[in-house]
């Protein structure tokens, strides 16, 4: 009898204590998002970077820029800079702050002022400025700004009063404010970097971070997990959720198991799509990254300086079946050198056609009927765009085959590799790029033009009509001009094939069915301020309608 | 007792001495500069390499330079991670402990499992249930725990969800480390969310304790069948037959005792082989012990780690093995006059 009320007391404690537990999780649960990454950041400023995994856990979590992208990212919009003003010559581009825009207040600062024009000339000169007492912590090493030659550009930054700042430049340039609104471009606070000199610990700046964005970091353990709290007084609307924990899990079948056993609410590169496309609570999102791989030709070396032949070749490979075999289907078929993800896409473009009868009598028209032999160059190391460079020139060679051309295949991870080929020692070769900033002149000037040549094209293509409608598009500003201009300019590159793109990576992302709101954006790193979590079970409907409220508020 | 212990301190003693000297030359034996694999600055500059190559008296003979590491590791000095850069002496603490945690729970599950299956199996000696129960412990033993934490992890995360399949605790809940232990840690923070993060503990711990527990639960229902029908056979127990004493007052006033004694011993043996298996598993279910440590520290090559990460570990298992022999023989006089080590 004792055993007995002994048993039932147990087990009547038991269930008490599960469904409490239960009930509890869910209120800590409901309002925190676990992201299962795939890599520690290596810094937690964005300035110093190129990385992915460091931008995705820095740039929109932690911090604001300037500008910002606005909707399918043909605009600038303001972000803690609420209006600008460009002056006539394009060379004093003038910024009006925010004025409510407060930092993080985290266990290691406590902010006494909001941002102010000092903020914004310590975030830039320590980029600038050899001499800044910052610009040194951490190496000197800042990519983007370098890459975009920065400090060419800009020649000092002028504080005109407490919410004002003039950048000078030392010529106008288009891509100025493009590069502003890029997740490299983020604030930083210049009161928190003079308590750091006060305390001899500058190095911390990098570490533990201080900024305006929608969460403040809480705790980082390298390898392990970096756990985020809402920043309160977010100048927008606050985060949905108030806590965010970015569980760090290297392995891929780790995410997968996480993201399964629902661990982790949204996972990054998501492998086996086919077994959490059959999980009714879950799903993936895919975007289109502004990059593109493509096969090259050296048009000033035989029999490629024929334009019959590159259209003959661009004819007889089968892109679908690299698609499949290179990328397993997981990219975007690439019609034109310019993503559909980028506004300047030209919708009418079509399909390459494949067909091995039209590449025949298109070589024969060029006096190739017997075919020939040519190399194709290819460096053998995993890239975004292209996941296997040497299987897809295999794949090729097999095309070409068929069209009597043999394929030799020249491969070499050496540095050397790509200086041979800038200085076109190659027939053809296989390559790929991908966008500094999200505006489309990324795909055209830089790799195409006649001046790129020396540089970034190693295809040395030279048209002067494609150069001339490439530059009349960077002199407008209307955006329907510029997209007619582009359209143009795919136009020209379809008809001449200095290359023949092949593909767009795809970036994508798993997440529970209860997690709404937009995490992938086209221009850069992922942002978790719009997201929302359901509890499984009833509250969907309801939870829905404020979030589309909220985020019609944060477009405002 | 005097005798015993210093037996047992002096077989410590001598052990270290060796375990150190391995470790030590460790350093010399992986590639790159030795100072750089003790102290881990990877990235020393070279005015801080000249400090190191004094701290650690790399221009005296190798004697001198032993004694420069024994005095580094007993001021608590490891090194750092060539990986991380972090102190291996305060990471080790968490990761020790977490592993203790899993050690211990899944040695518990092993006991109250095992010992008592082997009892019944003993009583029932040469009987169906006998035969069921050593059938079941020789699979137990035979599963390897890699293949076993799978299976659990697809059968009862994946498939089922019932149970997490990664991590110490769920990430949501934060809890301030204090004790390293972290059921400890749980009840004594000021987390309005505690008893939420303790059951979610819980259910974080049960799935790779309990495939750690398998193979030790089935050495313990063999090794506890063994001593109980040994004890049964002895002329005490037929004395206490005879004196008219019932079944069960035989086997539980009797028996079992004197059969438990007997285990203790064996329950600090098993548990190296424990200690094996929790590193496998901690692998397999992301557990933030120093057995995953290792093995990530040995894939990149992080060569301080490895070397104290081994000093630590078999240093814990030879205390371990040390205490129970001291329980040991504190219940049982007879085990005291043994003169051998083992």
């Amino acid at each position: 009898m004792k055993k007995l009320i002994l048993n039932v007391t147990v087990l009547i404690s038991l269930v008490f204590l599960s469904s409490c537990y239960d009930e509890k999780l869910l209120s800590l649960n409901e309002h925190s998002i676990v992201y299962c990454s795939e890599s520690s950041p290596e810094t937690f400023n964005p300035q110093l970077t190129l990385s992915t995994t460091a931008i995705d856990a820095t740039s929109n979590q932690l911090y604001d820029k300037l500008l910002a992208y606005q909707g399918d990212g043909s605009t600038l919009g303001s972000s803690l800079a609420k209006s600008w003003h460009v002056s006539r010559d394009g060379k004093k581009v003038t910024f009006y702050l925010r004025k409510n825009v407060a930092f993080h207040q985290t266990a290691y600062f406590t902010p006494s002022r909001l941002l102010t024009a000092d903020d914004v000339m310590f975030s830039f000169n320590r980029i600038l400025d050899i001499n800044h007492p910052f610009h040194n912590v951490s190496g000197s090493n800042y990519p983007f700004f370098q890459n975009t030659s920065f400090n060419n550009l800009v020649k000092k930054i002028e504080k005109i009063n407490d919410h004002t700042v003039r950048f000078h430049l030392a010529y106008a340039d288009n891509f100025f404010l493009a590069n502003l609104a890029t997740d490299f471009a983020v604030i930083l606070s210049a009161e928190y970097g003079k308590q750091l000199t006060k305390h001899h610990a500058k190095h911390d700046i990098d570490i533990y971070p201080i900024g305006t964005g929608p969460f403040k970091l809480k705790e980082y353990r390298v390898g392990s997990f970096i756990r985020y709290y809402r920043h309160e007084k977010y100048w927008q609307q606050p985060a949905q959720i108030e806590q965010l924990v970015f569980d760090i899990t290297s392995s891929n079948t780790g995410r997968l198991t996480k993201l399964l056993a629902k661990e982790c609410d949204i996972s990054s590169n998501p492998i086996a799509h086919e077994i959490i496309h059959q999980r009714d609570d879950l799903t993936i999102d895919s975007l289109t990254e502004l990059d593109v791989s493509y096969f090259g030709f050296n048009v000033t070396k035989a029999p490629f300086d024929n334009k019959l032949v590159r259209q003959a070749i661009s004819y007889a490979i089968n892109k679908k079946a690299l698609l499949e075999t290179v990328y397993q289907n997981k990219a975007e078929l690439a019609n034109a050198i310019l993503p559909s993800t980028s506004w300047a896409y030209d919708k009418k473009i079509t399909a390459q056609v494949f067909s091995v009868d039209k590449a025949k009598e298109l070589l024969s028209k060029a006096g190739y009927g017997d075919g020939f032999t040519m190399e194709l160059w290819v460096i053998p190391k995993q890239e975004t765009y292209n996941p296997d460079p040497l299987t897809m020139a295999k794949l090729i060679q097999a095309d070409l085959k068929k069209i009597n051309i043999k394929v030799i295949i020249v491969s070499d991870k050496g540095d050397t590799f790509l200086h041979r080929l800038s200085a076109g020692e190659q027939q053809s070769f296989l390559l790929g790029w991908s966008a500094e900033h999200s505006d489309p002149d990324a795909f055209f000037t830089p790799r195409l033009s006649c001046t790129s040549t020396n540089n970034h094209s190693r295809t040395f293509w030279c048209n002067a009509e494609y150069d001339n409608i490439i530059e009349k598009s960077l002199q407008t500003t209307n955006i329907n001009q510029r997209k007619k201009y582009y359209a143009k300019a795919m136009a020209i590159v379809e008809q001449e094939v200095p290359l023949i793109p092949i593909a767009h990576s795809k970036r994508y992302l798993a997440r529970g069915k209860n997690v709404k709101g937009k995490v992938l954006s086209p221009f850069g790193g992922i942002s978790f301020y719009r997201v929302v979590k359901n509890s499984d079970n009833g509250k969907v409907l309801h939870e829905n309608k404020s979030t589309d409220t909220v985020n019609e508020k944060g477009k405002k | 007792m005097l005798v015993f212990t210093l037996r047992r301190l002096s077989l410590f003693f001598f052990t270290m001495l060796i375990l150190t000297l391995v470790s030590f030359s460790l350093s010399y034996l992986f590639p790159g500069n030795a100072v750089i694999n003790l102290s881990g600055e990877v990235n020393a500059s070279a005015s801080r390499l000249q400090e190191l190559n004094v701290a650690y008296q790399m221009d005296n003979n190798v004697f001198w330079q032993y004694i420069a590491y024994l005095q580094h590791i007993f001021s608590g000095d490891l090194g750092l991670s060539m990986a991380s850069q972090t102190i291996i002496s305060t990471e080790m603490v968490s990761l020790l402990s977490a592993t203790i945690e899993l050690s211990l729970v899944a040695l518990s599950i092993a006991m109250f499992v095992g010992i008592p299956l082997g009892f019944i199996s003993a009583v029932k000696h040469n009987k169906p249930t006998d035969n069921a129960i050593l059938s079941m412990s020789m699979l137990g033993d035979s599963i390897p725990v890699f293949w076993l934490g799978l299976l659990a992890i697809l059968t009862f995360s994946i498939n089922l969800g019932w149970l997490p399949s990664a991590g110490q605790m769920s990430l949501l809940f934060e809890i301030k480390l204090v004790t390293g232990i972290q059921f400890i840690d749980i009840l004594i923070s000021e987390n309005p969310y505690k008893w939420q993060a303790f059951w979610d503990a819980v259910a974080h711990i049960i799935l790779p304790a309990c495939v750690i527990a398998v193979a030790p639960a089935s050495i313990f229902i063999r090794l506890a069948r063994t001593s109980m029908i040994e004890v049964l056979e002895t002329s005490y127990i037929r004395a206490a037959k005879a004196k008219g004493l019932n079944f069960k007052q035989i086997i539980f006033r009797h028996a079992i005792r004197n059969a438990l004694i007997k285990m203790i011993r064996h329950v600090g043996l098993q548990f190296s082989n424990l200690i094996t298996l929790a590193m496998v598993t901690e692998v397999i279910f992301s557990w933030p012990g120093i057995g995953r440590w290792l093995i990530a520290s040995i894939a990149q090559r992080d060569y301080t780690a490895i070397q104290s990460g081994l000093l630590v570990l078999s240093c814990f298992i030879f205390i371990v093995h040390i205490l129970t022999d001291f329980i040991y023989a504190a219940l049982n006089p007879l085990a005291r006059g043994k003169k051998h080590g083992s």
